[in-house]
């Protein structure tokens, strides 16, 4: 970031006048307009404010006040108990050896977080880094750039059925294999298990982290590499100490989307792990299929408080707004 | 920035190969799947869910657009495409509203860019429930007035499509939207305004002749993430809709009872939807672009 400022900083002060019309303009700026009355932007901000305070803000608070009511198997009734929390975690701090099903929940969640973060990363930055820095035209890079994002607009459900015929124990992969010979019976962990799991995941949600990148590398002006080269460093030393440092934040952004997307998912998990994979996600739904509304209340929200640790954690690293 | 870089090298280099290579990979990952159950719609009557083709057919797709199949998508096509366009119209002007007001100074600015964040990481499920239970709530609030004045739900809440649902859908399309408009504005210097208004336009006049030229490819793509959002959605969905179901909730259902090749010709039929509303609104984005620099060969 300092790089790129410094560069632009020293460009500006070679030509005077350019440097002169910012400060020019600021000065202008700061005079008071009656043009737009003041009220104006919080009509226009209104609306989105009044979608998010109904339809989200709100929610939460009363997922918060359900967490605390009480249950029965008919109805749910006003109360202030903390028993919903206590079964959340019931045996998880009794000093057992074994792990209560909560931690054993989340701890599956994290197997899935940590594998697909690394997948989703490597070739999300690598996909970011061709279409950056090989493809040499703007049309041709907004082409193929569109290529990877159109999936991103089609059926997620799709998108994960589609893997049935490919996987399933009479799939195309499991046929090719048998017809090559090379195994003598179907591959029974091809479909409906951590592997098809992952496998969809990182199918989904890759494109999460070839935005951001791609975003990032974009904004790197090109005469930067061109210095590094002539200062005589190798690919490797531009990529590490040119390249990676002046993207962290796109890799921030797309991690905050990826392992978000993956702690809360429980429709890949349920879909493709033939709905016998465990996941936060599941284990609230089924309660509240069950109407158990206070015990799923009080799991959204500690499903909610590991989410936003996690995003608070990674956020310090990076300021969004300034990436946009 | 203002000098050009002049290619070093004529030959691409030995990485630009490999490179190539694993994108092309890549683009087959993403997209081999899919064009299997495509494929596989069109299986003959007697085939399965999986390869090889019994015959080719429409047997499937007649199947369940004849409504003869284990399947009734119909009304659920149509719920979703009326809730999709509502999103996509809502998501556009919503939006457009928000990004004009964050080119100005308001309190509760920073707040409000939060919480849209926020709306799009919060897991789908805990705003799904979290709607569920507003709702609920309200209902047991509201009821005792509201058959005081003789007005009394029949179906007993007022979760639905067009309520609960609708904003379900806005809580998660709302976040794209502002995001796209924050970057639109970036790149938009706001001396054009400045401009309008020292030749003496009006507020209005600004918007409509300066900013909404110039911004509209870019409402374009927010309209299509609104509505493809929104077509897909389901996660957010699943405790918003009341006793009615969107087409990807019914797909959801249908992918652990149905065993015929029928679950893949629906599949097809709503890719078909989302590929025409893409290839749509990116051939209307490229003809405004074009459009856009003829007219104003110096904007952007």
């Amino acid at each position: 970031m300092t790089v790129t400022n410094d560069i632009t900083a020293s460009e500006a002060s070679g030509s005077p006048e350019v440097s002169a019309l910012p400060a020019k303009g600021q000065g202008v700026r700061k005079v008071p307009t009656s043009w737009t009355p003041w009220w104006v932007g919080y009509l226009q901000a209104a609306p989105m404010a009044l979608v998010f305070l109904l339809f989200f803000i709100l929610p939460l608070a009363a997922t918060f006040v359900v967490s605390f009511w009480n249950y029965t198997e008919y109805s749910i009734e006003p109360a202030f108990v903390t028993t919903n929390y206590s079964d959340v975690f019931y045996g998880c701090f009794s000093g057992g050896s074994a792990l209560c099903t909560t931690f054993a929940t989340y701890l599956s969640t994290l197997k899935f977080v940590a594998i697909v973060w690394l997948l989703t990363l490597q070739i999300g930055f690598t996909v970011a880094y061709f279409l950056c820095f090989h493809v040499k035209t703007l049309p041709m890079q907004i082409a193929l750039f569109m290529v990877c994002t159109i999936p991103f607009w089609t059926s997620n459900v799709i998108r994960m059925i589609s893997w049935i015929p490919l996987l399933g124990r009479y799939g195309l992969v499991n046929e090719t294999l048998q017809g090559l010979g090379l195994i003598d019976a179907p591959l029974e962990w091809l479909l409906y298990s951590d592997f098809a799991v992952a496998l969809a995941l990182v199918h989904l949600y890759t494109l999460f982290m070839v935005v951001p990148i791609f975003n990032s590398m974009m904004r790197i002006d090109k005469a930067l590499i061109e210095a590094a080269y002539d200062a005589g460093a190798s690919s490797w030393q531009t990529l590490t100490n040119i390249v990676i440092p002046l993207v962290k934040p796109g890799i921030v952004i797309g991690s905050i989307f990826v392992v978000t997307i993956v702690t809360g998912d429980y429709l890949t998990i349920g879909i493709m792990g033939g709905q016998q994979i465990a996941s936060v996600g599941k284990v609230i739904q089924t309660q509240i299929n069950f109407l158990q509304f206070p015990i799923a209340a009080a799991n959204a929200i500690v499903l909610l408080a590991v989410v936003l640790l996690t995003i608070w954690g990674m956020l310090r690293l990076v300021d969004i707004r300034k990436e946009l | 920035m203002a000098v050009k870089t002049v290619p070093r090298e004529e030959k691409r280099p030995r990485s630009f190969y490999l490179l190539a290579l694993f994108f092309a990979l890549f683009v087959i990952f993403l997209y081999g799947p899919v064009v299997t159950i495509l494929t596989l719609s069109f299986q003959g009557p007697s085939g399965g869910l999986t390869f090889p083709m019994n015959g080719v057919s429409f047997y499937w797709l007649e199947r369940l657009w004849g409504g003869g199949g284990s399947v009734d998508i119909g009304s659920a096509f149509r719920r979703s495409l009326a809730l999709g366009l509502t999103v996509m119209v809502l998501t556009v002007v919503i939006s457009v509203l928000a990004g004009l007001a964050f080119r100005k100074k308001f309190r509760g600015s920073t707040a409000l860019f939060y919480v849209a964040v926020a709306s799009l990481i919060v897991p789908s499920i805990v705003v799904s429930l979290g709607i569920a239970l507003e709702f609920r709530i309200l209902d047991e609030i509201l009821r005792p007035y509201l058959a005081a004045v003789g007005l009394t739900s029949p179906r007993g809440n007022s979760l639905g499509l067009f309520t609960s649902g609708l904003g379900s859908h806005l809580s998660w399309t709302l976040p794209f939207g502002l995001l796209i408009m924050f970057a639109v504005f970036n790149r938009l210097d706001k001396s054009y305004e400045e401009a309008a208004r020292d030749l003496g336009a009006t507020n209005w006049q600004s918007f409509r002749y300066v900013i909404l030229p110039m911004i509209a490819p870019f409402l374009i793509g927010i309209a299509l993430f609104g509505f493809t959002l929104s077509w897909d959605e389901i996660a957010r969905s699943s405790q918003t809709m009341g006793s009615t179901n969107t087409l990807p909730l019914e797909l959801a259902a249908l992918t652990t009872t149905v065993t015929t090749p029928e679950i893949y010709a629906l599949g097809t039929s709503v890719t078909a939807v989302s590929f025409t509303v893409i290839f749509g609104t990116l051939a209307a984005f490229l003809l405004l672009q074009r459009r856009r620099q003829r007219h104003a060969p110096k904007a952007g």
